[in-house]
C-alpha cells in the first residue's frame, strides 16, 4: 500500500486518531484500549500484512509516557507507526502486543525494566537487564538515586 | 603504502622521573642481575586477557593487527582465560552490573598481572561520568591500574605507548621489591565519598581487601 492508502486505511479502522508528528512515517495517536485491536488488525489484514514490529519503545513526555510502535510489512515494505499515551505517570498499565509479534516480548520487558509500564496478559513480566532488586525505574524524567551524578 | 608511526622521542618516553628515580637506589649485584634476567623476561612477554567491552576494544584489534602489529614489542598473545593472562586491558565502558564480572576475572589471573585502563571510560566513566545510572566511574574503584590511557578512544599508537610504559615498570621490579611502584590502589570505600561509589544502596558492604595487588 502506498502512504496514502494506509493512513485511509487506519482512519476507518479508528476514525478518531489524530495524526502524529512523524515526517518519516505515517503516524497515528490512538486510545489505549484499541491498541491491541488495531494491531491485530493491522497483522492479519492481507492488504497491510503488518508482520514486523521494528521498534516498540517509550517516551516520558510532560503529559504522560508515549508507547511508540513501529510496524512494516516484509511484503509491501510499508511502514506505520502507533503512538499510544498513557497519562498516568506513576502505575502505567498498558495490554501487550506480545500474542501479535513475539518480538515484542522483550521489548516490552525492556520498556518495563527502564520506564515502569506494566504490560497487562505479558507471559513474563520481569526486568530485563537490570537486578532482579533494583528500585525504580532509571529512564523516568523523575528517577533519582545514590549513584547518579547530575548535571 | 605504509603507516608513518612517529617514532617517540627518547627524552619524551623516559619523561617519568619516578621510575628513573628508582633505578638510581641500587641493589645487590647478584640480585640485580637475576632481576634483570627475570624482568627481560616478564617485560617482554605479557599476554593480555581477552577483554574488551566497547569500541576501545576495536581499536585494540587494530594494534593487535598487522598494520600496528603489538607482538613487535612482546605484547603478544591474546589469551581467552584469566589464568594464563598477564595484563588485563580494560577497553571500555564498565556498567555496575559487569563489575563482579571483571572483578573475578581479576582475580583470576595469576601474579604478577597488570591492569591497563584504556579510554576515557576506563580511566574515570568518560562520557558517562554525569547523568548515568549504570556505568562506573573509572575502573580503579574496582581493580588497582598501572597505566592509564587517555583517549576515545585511544589510537592503537597510544596503547602501543601504554604498553611500553608498562614494560618498562615491568623492568623495575626487584626480588626484594624495593623499587616496586604500587599501581594505583583501589579507593577505600570507608574514606572516600560514598556516592561515588558503584553500589546502590542496601546492597552488602563490599571489602576492596581481596583485589589489592599481592606482589
Amino acid at each position: 500500500m502506498q502512504t496514502e492508502q494506509l493512513t485511509t486505511f487506519v482512519q476507518s479502522l479508528v476514525p478518531r486518531a489524530l495524526p502524529g508528528v512523524s515526517k518519516q512515517y505515517p503516524e497515528f495517536i490512538i486510545l489505549a484500549d484499541k491498541i491491541h485491536e488495531v494491531a491485530k488488525t493491522l497483522r492479519e489484514n492481507p492488504e497491510t500484512n503488518m508482520d514486523y514490529l521494528f521498534c516498540l519503545t517509550a517516551v516520558d513526555r510532560n503529559d504522560g509516557f508515549h508507547m511508540v510502535y513501529h510496524l512494516t510489512s516484509s511484503t509491501f515494505h510499508h511502514t506505520l507507526v502507533l503512538r499510544v499515551i498513557l497519562p498516568d505517570k506513576v502505575n502505567p498499565v498498558i495490554i501487550t502486543v506480545s500474542d501479535i509479534w513475539r518480538a515484542a516480548e522483550y521489548f516490552e520487558r525492556e520498556v518495563f525494566d527502564l520506564f515502569g509500564i506494566r504490560f497487562e496478559n505479558h507471559p513474563d513480566m520481569r526486568r530485563l537487564f537490570l537486578e532482579d532488586d533494583w528500585v525504580g525505574y532509571p529512564l523516568r524524567k523523575d528517577y533519582k538515586d545514590s549513584f547518579t551524578l547530575e548535571r | 603504502m605504509g603507516v608513518d608511526i612517529k617514532s617517540i622521542p627518547y627524552d619524551d618516553f623516559k619523561d617519568n622521573e619516578t621510575l628513573e628515580e628508582l633505578r638510581k637506589s641500587g641493589a645487590p649485584v647478584w640480585l640485580s642481575t637475576l632481576d634483570s634476567i627475570v624482568n627481560w623476561g616478564r617485560s617482554n612477554s605479557v599476554w593480555p586477557l581477552t577483554f574488551a567491552t566497547s569500541c576501545c576494544g576495536i581499536e585494540m584489534m587494530a594494534a593487535g593487527a598487522p598494520r600496528h602489529d603489538f607482538a613487535r614489542f612482546g605484547i603478544e598473545v591474546y589469551r581467552a582465560s584469566p589464568r594464563q593472562a598477564d595484563v588485563i586491558v580494560v577497553a571500555g565502558t564498565i556498567v555496575r552490573k559487569m563489575v563482579p564480572v571483571l572483578k573475578r576475572l581479576y582475580d583470576q589471573m595469576a601474579d604478577p598481572k597488570y591492569v591497563i585502563a584504556m579510554g576515557a571510560c576506563a580511566v574515570s566513566g568518560g562520557p558517562f561520568y554525569y547523568n548515568s545510572y549504570s556505568v562506573v566511574r573509572g575502573v580503579d574503584q574496582v581493580i588497582p591500574v598501572d597505566v592509564y590511557i587517555p583517549g576515545c578512544p585511544p589510537r592503537p599508537e597510544a596503547l602501543l605507548y601504554g604498553v611500553m610504559q608498562l614494560q618498562r615498570k615491568i623492568q623495575m621490579k626487584t626480588l626484594t621489591g624495593q623499587n616496586d611502584v604500587e599501581p594505583t590502589p583501589s579507593l577505600d570505600p570507608s574514606t572516600e565519598d560514598k556516592s561515588r561509589f558503584i553500589m546502590p544502596e542496601g546492597a552488602p558492604e563490599q571489602t576492596t581487601e581481596e583485589c589489592k595487588p599481592s606482589n
